[in-house]
């Protein structure tokens, strides 16, 4: 799988940007829970809103791709 | 000798009493409550001509109403561990002018219309103290030619400083497809379909790690693995080749899924927010793309926002697709589905939620409600327009 992925320059390139974004994890800062009032708001969420299910359920009907959103990645439907 | 006495008498009544205090910050109830309610529905209404029940040509007309309701409850057991049930079932009704030409002669088919039922059922129960989560799920999906059975085991776990949270969670999925084929091509004696039920079966992995920055700023890896085997065709889908001959559309009997996304969410000044998506995809049937997502949420007031949104999306062709009469009979493999095609799509819309602490137009329980508008058109003639309504209840 690996090989696959370092195949060629598009694949690595999107390796790469990904592996940056682990290496600056360790530059985070340590946030209190009293620090918190901004990052615990409804709308600073990480996940996908109820009212996107609909949403990401049509996108995986009418594209190739799928997964990595916490949608459908595949199976559960006549559809790719 | 008296006073020492009292004295001692005084300390011990003092510290008893403190014994007795009730420290009600702790008590976690073991009943069993229903902790929200959502009700989301949705209606969905699509126009293209590139339809793969004939071929690639032809109207893709369709309207979808879904409706989906999601009772979430919770209790603590005697360790303090919180359990979390919810249990959802949804319910989708679509008219398709192209599924209404499974038969090319009908002009009002039985399979223009069809009904979807999803049940599921999902348990957590999350250790607060010590920040890990084990949960699992089952589900359902019945169609008239489609039935699943899924099932999913998740395990989360927070970092010592409760600011970096790792999840994985692993699903599988057996269906059974009926195999419907188009009229013109059904040799047996049964009227709807030539052949029996056939499998296809989804294994999925699903890992991601989220992470606090500082104060304002989170985000989010994402990645799968999904591997899919059987019957992966559509029965029902032509081919037609270049000699004028029809077929099924036929494609190999495995697939492998390769997505990784990343997210962030950035808290910029005291009303706006910034909601960025972006994902890689690839698979063994040639298929890359790209997705990228904004959404800027502003909050007008504490209690309501409005968060418009613009998602791109772009993908290269599947190794197995041609248009309409341009695959050979050599082909091994061959569909003319145009969601397996070259396209790049643009997907734009706003939302608006209402969420005051006393309840939306005063109703104490009615927590919140969120409307959501998107207009969604692909490159090679084909859009569509949606609408989502989410409810909740308190």
């Amino acid at each position: 799988m690996i090989r696959y992925f370092l195949k060629d320059r598009k694949r690595k390139g999107t390796v790469m940007f990904f592996l940056i974004q682990i290496c600056l994890l360790p530059a985070c800062t340590t946030v209190k829970e009293y620090q918190k009032n901004k990052l615990n708001d409804s709308e600073m969420n990480l996940g996908n809103r109820k009212a996107e299910k609909s949403e990401l359920n049509f996108q995986s009907y009418r594209e190739g791709a799928s997964g990595a959103n916490s949608g459908k990645s595949g199976g559960g439907c006549g559809c790719n | 000798m008296r006073r020492i006495f009292l004295t001692a008498a005084g300390l011990i009544a003092l510290l008893h009493s403190y014994s007795q205090v009730i420290d009600s910050s702790s008590f976690k109830s073991r009943q069993l409550k229903i902790d929200e309610i959502n009700l989301v529905s949705g209606y969905y209404h699509q126009e293209g001509n590139n339809a793969a029940v004939t071929g690639g040509i032809g109207s893709q007309k369709l309207t979808d109403i879904a409706n989906v309701i999601e009772v979430k409850l919770i209790t603590y057991d005697k360790k303090r561990r919180k359990h979390t049930i919810n249990a959802e079932m949804g319910i989708d009704h679509y008219t398709s002018a192209s599924s209404d030409k499974i038969d090319l002669k009908a002009n009002s088919s039985a399979s223009r219309a069809d009904t979807r039922l999803y049940p599921s059922l999902s348990w957590t129960r999350e250790n607060e103290s010590k920040g890990t989560s084990v949960g699992a799920g089952l589900s359902y999906s019945g169609e008239y030619d489609y039935q699943s059975f899924g099932g999913n085991i998740t395990l989360s776990a927070k970092t010592k400083n409760r600011s970096g949270e790792f999840t994985a969670r692993f699903q599988a999925f057996i269906d059974k497809v009926n195999k419907i084929a188009p009229v013109e091509l059904r040799t047996g004696a049964s009227h709807d379909r030539d052949e029996p039920e056939s499998a296809r079966n989804t294994f999925a992995s699903s890992f991601s790690y989220s992470q606090i920055i500082n104060q304002q700023f989170q985000i989010m890896i994402l990645g799968d693995i999904i591997q899919q085997n059987g019957f992966l065709s559509l029965p029902f889908y032509r081919v037609y080749f270049k000699d004028g001959s029809v077929d099924q559309e036929t494609l190999p009997d495995n697939r492998t899924k390769i997505p990784l996304g990343i997210r962030a969410s950035y808290f910029a000044g005291d009303k706006i927010i910034l909601k960025g998506f972006y994902r890689f995809y690839t698979d063994n049937w040639g298929i890359r793309s790209n997705t990228a997502n904004l959404e800027i949420p502003v909050k007008i007031t504490p209690f309501i926002s409005v968060s418009p949104f613009y998602r791109y999306y772009t993908q290269t062709a599947s190794k197995y697709f041609a248009p309409y009469q341009v695959h050979t009979d050599q082909n091994l493999f061959y569909t003319s589905n145009y969601d397996l095609s070259k396209f790049s799509s643009s997907f734009l819309g706003a939302g608006v939620r209402f969420a005051p602490p006393s309840g939306v137009f005063g109703i104490t329980h009615l927590s919140m409600i969120e409307i959501r508008y998107g207009h969604y058109s692909k490159n090679i003639d084909m859009n569509a327009n949606i609408i989502t309504l989410n409810i909740k209840v308190k």
